[in-house]
């Protein structure tokens, strides 16, 4: 049953992530985006990382996406846009960096083993909440000054224009 | 095995029903409780005292014409309106409505009448289902291809997440004070006396959340992404028949959900302060109440639509940033303050 | 200030004496035939000399004389808020070359009055910055109100051709700005309130750019009066400004009875007064529940509305009709009021006001309210005069004109009332001068109704007034006069007038030319909300769409008076 439910959700998820890279109507990429998040939540879930699950629904699927979505809605682009053709450099970046990364995640495969069906953190907030301010503080602390930064970059582009 | 899915079964129907049936009741009341507040009779044709009127009303939405506009986002237009009932309709399954804890069917123990099976993140379950809901408005605004639909979808947009944030951290205080995530944890936390009710001891963190759950449901006076007299009928301008229906009963399942929401965290829940019930008769009587309570939280809803006027867009970007964000901020450090000196039990 | 001699020596001093004719006293106004070359001069120096001081252009209008070697005319009508002195100008212009400057760089009310006269009488105002046709739409071939204007002729406008901002064409074009969008609100809108469009240019949902069309509820009220006869001309004026009808009525008899030299008894007059103010009363009582209603305050809005009911139950009792009433009559009103009029007036004056109070308790003090009001679409008393605004509007800017109180008819200066004044120019101070106003004229109400006096309800004179039934019946020269009346019309003697009222929405102007005949030749109405209107696309400059429905239900614009 569980095993059913992660294939099913697994298969959705990868194939809407690449329906989010592929298809050309920028709110067709968003939606796929978000059902793809809603999949990997269920992922969670099936791990037992409840918690996780509901916090990636509340702040992607549930916040993030739709400001991606708000701003897509006021470009009001037509929705069969022609695609340009992606320059030299582009193209060769895009490649090298989709290698490195496919590599990453070839390591990790082979590298970490993975019991299946064990979760590796319970669910319960409580433990998440001891590891994040215990271990892992310092990445805590600078995640938040990452994203307070990028607050203020924002609020900085957003004043010049006007 | 057995017992236990048809124990959940039943839950499903009976508390699905239950809800659903909130529907017809809410248009009754709304709508006989606009003329009272508005000096007139309402609808009093159709049964004794116009009771039958949302029968009627549905009838009506069922053979009215179904137009789609020739330029819409067909995919999209149809997907809007079941988003939007869709996830109203699966909010309330992690509410327990009454108490009950050593009541059981077949075996199978009832917990309070929640639905869902052993969830222990509820609250955030509800939350995060509860911020799917926009994606129902905002792709309604899009793929009308329409002006006035696309404003109204902005703004909701727009608003839900600026007032999820407040509403999210004015649930924290009480997940806080509570230390669970469990919703059953926070209504036993809140029982024995009145002044153990959330609303009493946050009373900040209560004012944020009902100013929140207002702006959540999209009712008066923030009911922007519809706002009739301005864009016309904002998102649903170019719905019609059932699937106009289906956001007007999304809308008050909404509201049902709301209510619920602020009895459990804010009021106790189907607790009655000094009375303690078990077996069957404390699973009634808690449902009752809970069910009391809930009805006064709905009418509030009906009250304060008809009172005031609508808020301008940028007034409701300020109210919820620069008015209920730190005050929900505040009511953190005052739970915070209020627990580390042993001030809350 | 000073007699009529020394103004006319004040403005003539600088011009020309070919220029500038002053026609022979006698009229209402004191007249000028302009030379069209000296027109912007002496428009400039009316307004600027401070002995003149012409702040105010109230009206512009074409009138057509075919048969005089300079055809066309046209007429411009100016008031002074501070000397309180009036003149009219008269610039006459031949057939072939029907062009005369445009005064709009001097008033700025002149916008859409010239506009008008170009489309209705063809004349060519040049300079004008968009000189286009204003209640006619952009397919229409001719201009209605010339005298040779076949009124049989049908225009049809065909999808594609209506009239489209400039602005608003490049905007669709251009894709780069993707936050600027074009938007129509209207001509169906639930907050216009009638036939209206504002095109809006947004950035956001702020607007940047606006402008209105209007004359879709356009009737040829102009052209059809002049195929009526006097008293036929009444039921079309009911439906000017159809939520105070009584009022345009009244207004158009005592323009008619100007002219006739005539003055209605005092009862019917008292009756006048009571049914106007009680229209006044029922026209701001719409106009604050609807304007309520835009801003998402439905309530109020129904209070309102049971008050009108009240109201429209009197005024039914007295005439039979609810909205038009069709009651006045030139030279009195058509029945005497029932026998029970009295308690029906005074259950008015206890319940509306508890209505009002209802109403105020719930509004005024929220917060809400007042954000959505205060500081929106403000605009200072300078540029309401310069915009052509009077009523309500203009005393919200606090400017204290009240055509009751400094030109007093129908006996108005006998009674004890206050013109109330707001100081904001914004959509709340225009609130609360008609709450005030609502109080002020139940005052009238109460005093008027105390002092009717008993007596006839119409002038006996038979060439103004249908004689009794059963004298038509009994007597040979009733019997006369009745067909004489019914079948020709009054005579009305040849002259000119401008009558002027004070309606719900401000100075209600009738500018009539009789050539004695039985039937009016030129009838020009000068609706207040028309000047006030013209104001609207560029208040919403800066505000945002809900202040464009907020503004637009605080300036009250109805369309039948709007359009005609």
């Amino acid at each position: 049953m569980e095993l059913v439910v992660f294939y099913v959700a697994a298969a959705v998820a990868v194939v809407s992530a690449l329906v989010a890279v592929s298809h050309r109507s920028p709110v067709v990429n968003v939606l796929s985006l978000v059902v793809t998040f809603f999949c990997v939540a269920v992922n969670y879930a099936l791990l037992g990382a409840s918690f996780l699950a509901a916090a990636q629904i509340l702040v992607y699927a549930g916040a993030i996406m739709v400001l991606f979505l708000f701003v897509v809605m006021l470009l009001n682009a037509p929705s069969e846009q022609p695609t340009p053709e992606p320059r030299p450099v582009q193209r060769v970046a895009g490649l090298a960096l989709a290698a490195i990364t496919g590599a990453g995640a070839l390591f990790l495969l082979l590298a970490v083993r993975v019991t299946p069906g064990v979760a590796p953190i319970d669910g319960n907030a409580v433990a998440l909440g001891r590891l994040l301010v215990g271990p892992y503080l310092f990445a805590f602390e600078l995640i938040s000054v990452l994203l307070l930064a990028a607050l203020v970059g924002a609020l900085v582009l957003v004043k010049r224009k006007h | 095995m057995w017992a236990e899915l048809a124990v959940t079964t039943a839950k499903v129907v009976v508390v699905a029903l239950a809800m659903v049936t909130t529907v017809p009741i809410m248009v009754w009341v709304e709508r006989r409780g606009a003329a009272f507040i508005q000096d007139r009779l309402g609808p009093n044709r159709v049964g004794p005292l116009g009771l039958f009127q949302p029968v009627i009303d549905v009838v009506k939405l069922i053979f009215k014409e179904d137009v789609t506009p020739a330029a819409a986002n067909k995919g999209l237009y149809y997907l809007a309106p079941l988003i939007s009932l869709g996830v109203a309709m699966v909010t309330f399954i992690v509410i327990p409505f009454g108490a009950g804890h050593d009541v059981s069917l077949f075996g199978v123990p009832l917990r309070g009448l929640i639905v869902a099976p052993d969830l222990n993140v509820g609250v955030l379950y509800l939350l995060a289902i509860g911020s799917l809901s926009v994606y129902g408005i905002v792709l309604a605004g899009w793929s009308s291809n329409n002006k006035y639909s696309l404003l109204g979808g902005l703004r909701s947009s727009a608003q839900l997440i600026s007032y999820e944030l407040a509403m999210t951290l004015a649930v924290l205080g009480v997940l806080m004070a509570t230390g669970s995530l469990h919703l059953s944890d926070v209504v036993a936390r809140q029982s024995g006396a009145v002044w153990h009710w959330n609303a009493v001891t946050q009373v900040i963190g209560f004012a944020v959340f009902l100013v929140a759950a207002f702006a959540e449901t999209n009712r008066l006076p923030f009911d922007l992404a519809e706002a009739e007299t301005e864009l016309v009928a904002g998102y649903h301008v170019e719905y019609s028949s059932m699937k106009f229906a289906c956001f007007f009963m999304a809308e008050y399942l909404n509201m049902a959900t709301a209510s619920a929401l602020t009895v459990t965290l804010f009021f106790g829940g189907g607790t009655l302060p000094g009375v303690t019930l078990t077996g069957w008769l404390g699973l009634f009587v808690s449902t009752a109440v809970f069910v009391a309570k809930m009805c006064f939280f709905l009418w509030l809803f009906v009250w304060v639509r008809w009172s005031l006027p609508r808020f301008r867009y940028d007034q409701l970007m300020q109210l919820g940033w620069k008015g209920l964000l730190p005050l929900a901020t505040l009511n953190l450090v005052w739970v915070g303050i209020a627990m580390t000196m042993g001030w809350l039990r | 200030m000073g007699t009529r001699e020394q103004r006319l020596a004040a403005i003539r001093k600088s011009f020309p004496d070919e220029a500038l004719v002053a026609e022979v006293p006698g009229g209402d106004l004191q007249t000028f035939r302009v030379d069209r070359k000296v027109l912007v001069d002496l428009a400039r120096h009316l307004k600027d000399d401070p002995d003149l001081d012409f702040k105010l252009l109230l009206d512009v209008c074409g009138v057509d004389y075919p048969e005089r070697a300079e055809r066309f005319e046209s007429v411009y009508h100016l008031s002074s808020l501070t000397h309180g002195h009036r003149i009219r100008l008269k610039v006459p212009m031949p057939a072939d070359a029907p062009v005369v400057p445009s005064v709009y760089p001097v008033w700025r009310s002149a916008d859409w009055f010239e506009r008008e006269a170009f489309d209705l009488m063809g004349i060519l105002f040049s300079g004008h910055p968009n000189l286009k046709r204003i209640l006619c739409h952009p397919a229409f071939q001719g201009h209605a109100l010339r005298k040779d204007y076949d009124p049989g002729q049908r225009w049809l406008l065909r999808e594609g051709e209506q009239d489209e901002p400039v602005w608003a064409r490049a905007v669709q074009e251009d894709e780069d700005h993707f936050e600027t969008q074009v938007l129509n609100l209207g001509p169906s809108h639930p907050a216009s309130h009638g036939t209206l469009r504002t095109v809006v240019r947004l950035d956001g949902e702020v607007i940047t750019q606006a402008e209105t069309e209007i004359g879709y509820l356009h009737r040829c009220f102009e052209k059809m009066a002049e195929s009526h006869t006097w008293n036929q001309v009444i039921p079309y004026t009911d439906r000017l400004n159809y939520c105070s009808s009584m009022m345009n009525g009244v207004g158009y008899a005592l323009a008619v009875e100007k002219l006739l030299g005539v003055e209605a008894p005092p009862r019917a007059q008292s009756i006048r007064i009571i049914l106007s103010e009680l229209s006044r009363v029922m026209d701001h009582i719409v106009d604050i529940g609807a304007n309520l209603n835009d801003i998402g305050a439905m309530t109020p809005f129904l209070y309102m509305y049971e008050a009108r009911e009240e109201l429209y139950t009197v005024l039914e009792a007295c005439c039979g009709s609810r909205l038009t009433m069709s009651y006045v009559r030139v030279g009195g009103v058509s029945h005497d009021v029932p026998a029970d009029f009295g308690e029906g007036v005074r259950f008015i004056l206890k319940r509306v006001p508890q209505l009002v109070a209802d109403m105020e308790r719930l509004i005024t003090e929220n917060r809400i309210f007042r954000q959505r009001t205060e500081g929106v679409g403000k605009l200072s008393s300078e540029d309401a005069i310069d915009w052509g605004w009077t009523g309500p509007c203009l005393r919200a800017c606090g400017v204290p004109f009240d055509v009751r109180k400094s030109y007093p008819y129908m006996g108005y200066d006998q009674l004890d009332f206050k013109v109330p004044i707001a100081h904001g120019g914004d959509t709340f101070a225009r609130y609360l001068v008609r709450v005030e106003e609502i109080k002020q004229s139940l005052r009238i109400v109460e005093q008027a109704l105390e002092a009717m006096p008993p007596g006839p309800i119409i002038i006996s004179d038979h060439n103004v007034a249908l004689p009794a039934k059963e004298k038509v019946y009994t007597e040979m020269e009733s019997l006369i006069w009745h067909f004489k009346l019914v079948m020709e019309g009054m005579k009305v003697p040849a002259g000119e007038v401008y009558g002027f009222t004070e309606a719900a929405n401000g100075e209600l102007g009738y500018y009539i030319v009789s050539d004695g005949s039985g039937k009016p030749y030129r009838i020009k109405v000068r609706p207040p909300c028309f000047a006030i209107f013209q104001a609207y696309p560029h208040m919403l400059k800066g505000h945002m769409i809900p202040d464009a429905v907020a503004i637009l239900g605080s300036l009250n614009v109805i369309a039948g008076e709007l359009d005609r």
